[in-house]
């Protein structure tokens, strides 16, 4: 565990904008809303390839607004991110966003839903189909490639859009609140696939959440936001050792010490 | 386990076989729009047997009526002349509404330049107006359109601005973000998720064009099926007359389903085995 290191205030640079490993650079962003509400404010940070990255707050902090951001389906009103040391304009290839609301279409099957990001892009019928069941293969939905949305539970239709995301094959996957509709057990099994998934794509995660728990359990690194407007508080460094049974992590003193330590922090903002 | 024999042994053999047979018939959609028919048909044939208005025919006499009409042509004829301004107007109102209620929806600007049109369109009264567009366009096929439109448009027009605007604007993130063009977005996302409501909107405004043919056919110039029902209205051929106004409700009953149907195929595959 390491937290102290790591602890910086609003307005610093988290590493140097040219940190050979950052695949995404956010550097003084603002977001105001509607003329006078302050969603995000200078905000400065990398995020590392191949690595998950949560961004942890209490609500209205904004953490999804910078996520939006990130993903380029918003604009902000002041500073610029970079992907690959690209400036982003708006959505990108190497970019695939998961919704909180799952946002299938729900008069097409999970095939076609997984498929539908190769869809936009005009990859061929049969090429399309084959990289979406390997996808619903991959986050364990095989066999279910025909039903449509309202005949999945939940936790079902959350991994049909973790499917759509990977078939792309984006460098980074930006998560926004991924499981806040699914209920514990479900969340729990999720989370633990998640790691497993991890390993094999390695790919660079974003994971925006309100859970503690659920950021300690998975990320390298937490961005702590405070709220109104939304600043970086703190970045936390959690050293997990997630390469055995993904249930004894939440077992682990490192894991429950630091949980912990983050409320001791957050606690401030919800009072 | 007690209490479940003992519910087995009460009815007997027979009153489960009963039971089990009208369950069977209850889980049918079909067997209760039947059911609904035959209890308005009968209310119908009931009220006419007791002589309450001697201007009001029975269901029997009534389908007789309806079944020489319907033998000896003047059905076929006068349904002939109704469609003409029908058909015409709900092409147009389809059109247009549609085309209108998407680009409000889609665009501020459209939606500020047309939303009130339709929105006094509906408000009023329309067939208080119809003898106005009768002035103006004169008696012939023109004003008949006219009055179908008039009924038709603004409903279609609405909902189909209402539906456009009530799009998840996640699923539309959702194809921007994974780089579908405007196009695809209208095309792949926002039109088929705005279907259901679309569609509601289109089954409403069909009947309403019904009624402004009808409404016209009998306000304008007596035509078609508006000319059976006032004609034999004035010679006193109730059974007749209420045969022809039976024939028009059917109709547009029979055109609001297969609406329902075409969209079910088009649109909405998930609930075809439903």
């Amino acid at each position: 565990m390491n937290m102290t290191s790591a602890t910086e205030h609003a307005g610093a640079p988290v590493a140097p904008a040219d940190a050979p490993d950052a695949i995404i650079e956010v550097e003084g962003i603002h977001k105001v809303y509607s003329g006078n509400v302050t969603a995000l404010e200078n905000i400065n940070l990398d995020f590392r390839r191949g690595e998950m990255t949560s961004l942890l707050g209490p609500s209205g902090c904004g953490k999804t607004t910078l996520l939006k951001i990130v993903a380029g389906l918003l604009k902000p009103t002041d500073g610029e991110v970079r992907v690959n040391g690209a400036p982003v304009k708006g959505p990108g290839p190497e970019r695939a966003f998961v919704f909180q609301d799952f946002a299938l279409m729900p008069w097409a099957t999970v095939l076609r839903n997984a498929g539908y990001g190769l869809e936009v892009r005009g990859v061929a019928k049969r090429e399309r189909e084959e990289r979406a069941r390997h996808y619903i293969n991959e986050v364990g939905l095989a066999g279910f490639e025909e039903k449509y949305p309202h005949e999945l539970s939940g936790g079902m239709r959350q991994r049909v859009g973790l499917a759509r995301a990977l078939a792309v094959d984006a460098d980074v996957l930006l998560m926004d609140e991924p499981f806040s509709a699914v209920d514990e057990q479900t969340r729990r099994k999720f989370q633990e696939d998640l790691i497993r998934l991890r390993e094999i794509e390695k790919k660079t995660f974003i994971l925006v959440t309100h859970s503690i728990e659920e950021a300690v359990y998975l990320s390298d690194r937490i961005v702590l936001l405070s709220p109104r407007p939304g600043r970086v508080a703190q970045i936390v460094t959690p050293e997990i050792d997630r390469s055995g049974d993904p249930e004894a992590i939440r077992r682990t003193t490192e894991y429950l010490d630091l949980i912990d330590d983050i409320w001791a922090g957050l606690r401030t903002y919800v009072e | 386990m007690a209490s479940m024999s003992r519910t087995d042994n009460a009815g007997g053999p027979a009153h489960g076989l009963t039971t089990r047979w009208a369950s069977a018939l209850s889980d049918t959609p079909a067997f209760w729009k039947i059911v609904s028919l035959a209890i308005l048909f009968g209310a119908w044939e009931f009220a006419g047997r007791i002589d309450f208005n001697y201007a009001f025919p029975g269901f029997l006499e009534t389908m007789a009526a309806l079944f020489e009409m319907l033998t000896d042509g003047s059905m076929a004829k006068a349904y002939l002349r109704t469609f003409e301004p029908l058909a015409i107007g709900l092409v147009i109102s389809l059109t247009v509404g549609i085309s209108a209620g998407v680009g409000m929806g889609l665009r501020r600007d459209v939606e500020w330049l047309s939303l009130p049109i339709f929105i006094t369109m509906q408000a009023a009264p329309m067939a208080a107006l119809i003898p106005l567009v009768t002035f103006v366009y004169g008696i012939g096929l023109a004003s008949k359109v006219l009055a179908v439109v008039m009924l038709s448009l603004p409903v279609i027009a609405i909902n189909s601005y209402k539906a456009v605007r009530n799009v998840p604007p996640s699923l539309v993130d959702m194809s921007r973000s994974f780089m579908g063009s405007r196009r695809q977005q209208i095309l792949g996302i926002i039109l088929p998720a705005a279907s259901p409501m679309m569609f509601a909107g289109i089954r409403l405004g069909v009947a309403e064009g019904f009624s402004g043919a009808v409404l016209a056919e009998l306000l304008i110039t007596p035509t078609g099926i508006g000319d059976l029902i006032t004609f034999n209205r004035s010679v006193a051929k109730f059974a007749h007359m209420y045969a022809a106004i039976f024939s028009i409700v059917a109709l547009a009953v029979i055109a609001v389903s297969l609406l329902h149907r075409l969209e079910m195929t088009l649109f909405r595959p998930e609930k075809r085995g439903v």
